[in-house]
């Protein structure tokens, strides 16, 4: 749990962040959206100190960031950043192993856990651990930054841009794996981006920041149905939502029963994949199987379409 | 004209024919040292001499051996041959230009003549030259790592030193030189040595410190470099009178700075120009190579809980180290170099042959005191090179899992 308490950031006169307060269920995704100069990366930096706070408060926990000096802090809260910021002149293993070797552990354990961040990465631990970052692609090189922000098992993980510098196809799967790594350890995330698709993708709750003021922190869906401010809807984009409405559903929520022709459909699929599969067929409805092949009935064309509809907007 | 139109010729014709050109370049010049005398013979060290050429100085046979090498060599080097071809046969005329110089010696000394002199004339130098030029470019292509550039120094001396110990070079006029002054040329090495190393020691000593402090605090960064590069503007000379009147004070005055050899003139105020002139390329390059560490390195760093100290010894400083040596390679070079005046003032140093040769008009004697340092400053600057790169380059040979 991550409370911001009215937090203020001021340099000079220009007030970056102004009085902002969110809070962060233990376990949970908040990605913080804006656009550049919005003040998020600001907000981020004050959770770990990298940035003091003009005003208010920040409790981890119930405990006030303020009661610890930094470098104590910030060991306890993991940090991977745009570009992965991996120590060029020491090897992947001992980039991993940085957090705990500050923390002191000893050198068997730390071992272990570099040897299982990488597997868990889907690194061979003795081709990668031993190259240096100069060594790996690029992709490779930003799992390396993630794994050694997770290194000491913290509780709370902070993420700038952590996928900004990737092409689309490795950016996806980087975070489909963030997210099952996430769910595997519970680990609280705050991630600031500035691209509305990843945060829609990986949040539980989006914050959207614009001129240091917090306009709207609220769950996908009520971003998408009820933006805030027409800055929230502009971020959104128009032409996109109803898409981006039907990627929060999968298909085992609007299956019905029924049977229909042709390649079924995954139930884990997200409606919006759905969607596009029936539109490319030009097929009506399709067959839903359960992820182990077992039938659950059919999923419409007009049943999808009535999904990506406005809430509360009567069909015509 | 005529030979670009050979050389496009050549290109349009067989494959083997095509000529290099750098080989071309120093095959001139070779060609040039030819043409000019091998040694010269002096009846005395101060004295001019009688020029001589290679048929001259050297016994029909080995004439004729060193000619065969030089043109076997030359042919190569015009062609474009291998790399290893080309090595080999600029270090065997290397070697035969130092066996053939060392032999005219010993046929050129009159007999009976304890004064005369046998020196190198400008027609060795300039095949030296040549071939020095032609074994560096192969050298080059062969793109050997930083141990075997070492390892090639390390040979070098080796066989220069077995040269010498073999007593080849005996009747040359610089080992003459030499062999008078013996003692004195060991003394003025360890003067020179000490006075390059210790100057050097003592920049990186205070230099390191006060760059990581310009680093860390911008608003002296400026003030700081500034004023060392006036100093480094000062000629030498200017800075050596400058410092006998506050280094004589401090030997009257301070207690015990006598005692320490702390003096107007002599090895301190050499000591103390050459510490001065060290400071700025040890900045300079602390700040440069500091500022050069990636920024998101640094954050990262900061931002996984590195206190500063740790991340100045961790991360700043491992990154920046390979700019930093680089600052002290310059730093020794130049020292070494510059450590020749310090005789001006009674510093030591193998500057005491290079004016005494001056002023006796004793070119052997200068020669004494040259060689050295640069064969000196050559090898230092080789060894820190190789330092360089073995530090810059973190590859997966050298990283134990």
């Amino acid at each position: 749990m991550i409370d911001i308490d009215t937090i203020t950031k001021r340099y000079d006169d220009t007030e970056v962040v102004s009085d902002v307060s969110l809070s962060v269920p233990a376990g949970s995704i908040a990605v913080i959206v804006g656009t550049s100069g919005s003040g998020k990366t600001t907000l981020l930096r004050m959770i770990n100190r990298l940035v003091e706070p003009t005003s208010g408060r920040i409790r981890i926990d119930g405990q006030d960031t303020h009661s610890l000096s930094p470098h104590v802090l910030r060991r306890k809260i993991g940090y991977a950043i745009q570009g992965h910021g991996l120590f060029p002149h020491r090897t992947v293993a001992q980039n991993i192993a940085t957090v705990p070797k500050l923390l002191g552990w000893e050198p068997a354990r730390i071992k272990q856990r570099v040897a299982d961040l990488l597997t868990l990465f889907q690194l061979d631990p003795a081709a990668y651990g031993p190259r240096y970052p100069s060594a790996l692609s690029g992709g490779q090189q930003q799992r390396v930054g993630v794994a050694r922000a997770l290194a000491a098992e913290p509780a709370v993980l902070l993420m700038d841009e952590p996928f900004g510098a990737l092409d689309p196809v490795i950016r996806a799967k980087a975070q489909d794996d963030l997210r099952a790594i996430q769910r595997r350890f519970g680990t609280t995330i705050i991630m600031v981006t500035h691209d509305m698709e990843e945060a829609i993708h990986l949040g539980d709750r989006i914050a959207v920041m614009d001129g240091g003021r917090l306009l709207q922190y609220a769950s996908p869906t009520e971003i998408l149905t009820a933006p805030a401010t027409g800055f929230v809807e502009s971020l959104l984009g128009a032409a996109d939502r109803p898409f981006r409405l039907l990627s929060l559903t999968t298909l085992a929520d609007v299956v019905e029963p029924g049977t229909a022709d042709g390649a079924p459909l995954s139930a884990d699929a997200t409606a919006r994949d759905g969607l596009s599969a029936l539109l490319w067929t030009g097929r009506d409805a399709a067959p839903v199987q359960s992820a182990d092949g077992a039938p659950l009935g059919r999923v419409t064309r007009a049943r999808l379409m009535a999904a990506a509809r406005l809430p509360g907007q009567a069909p015509v | 004209m005529a030979l670009s139109a050979a050389i496009q010729g050549g290109r349009a014709g067989a494959a083997r024919f095509r000529p290099d050109r750098i080989g071309l370049v120093i095959s001139l010049v070779a060609l040039g040292g030819l043409c000019l005398p091998f040694a010269t013979v002096k009846p005395n060290r101060i004295l001019a001499g009688v020029a001589k050429t290679i048929l001259e100085a050297l016994p029909q046979t080995g004439s004729i051996l060193l000619l065969a090498v030089l043109f076997v060599a030359i042919t190569i080097a015009c062609l474009r041959s291998p790399a290893w071809l080309r090595l080999g046969a600029s270090v065997l005329v290397l070697l035969a230009l130092a066996g053939a110089i060392g032999v005219s010696g010993i046929v050129l000394t009159p007999s009976g003549n304890p004064y005369a002199r046998v020196a190198p004339a400008a027609g060795f130098w300039l095949l030296a030259f040549a071939m020095a030029l032609l074994t560096a470019d192969a050298l080059t292509r062969l793109r050997p790592g930083p141990f075997g550039r070492v390892a090639a120094l390390a040979a070098t001396a080796v066989v220069f030193g077995f040269i010498l110990k073999s007593g080849l070079w005996d009747n040359l006029s610089i080992l003459k030189e030499y062999a008078v002054r013996a003692d004195s040329f060991w003394a003025a090495a360890a003067a020179h040595v000490e006075l390059a190393l210790g100057s050097l020691v003592a920049a990186v000593a205070f230099g390191l410190p006060i760059g990581i402090l310009c680093h860390r605090v911008p608003k002296i960064r400026d003030a700081v470099l500034n004023a060392l590069n006036i100093v480094q503007t000062v000629p030498s000379i200017a800075l050596f009178g400058l410092l006998i009147a506050p280094l004589g004070w401090i030997a009257v005055h301070v207690p015990g700075a006598k005692a320490i050899g702390i003096q107007g003139i002599g090895m301190a105020p050499a000591f103390v120009a050459l510490f001065l002139y060290s400071l700025l390329p040890v900045v300079a390059n602390t700040v440069a190579g500091l500022a050069a560490v990636s920024p998101s390195a640094n954050d990262a760093a900061r931002g996984m809980g590195m206190t500063e100290r740790e991340r100045l010894f961790q991360v700043e400083l491992p990154l920046a180290l390979p700019v930093i040596i680089t600052g002290i390679r310059i730093v020794l070079v130049q020292n070494i170099g510059l450590a020749t005046i310090a005789a001006l003032i009674g510093g030591g140093g193998f500057g005491v042959f290079v004016f005494q040769g001056i002023g006796q008009t004793a070119i052997d004697l200068v020669l004494l005191g040259t060689v050295p340092t640069v064969a000196l400053a050559f090898a230092a600057a080789v060894i820190l090179d190789a330092v360089v790169e073995l530090l810059s380059t973190p590859s997966v040979r050298d990283s134990a899992p």
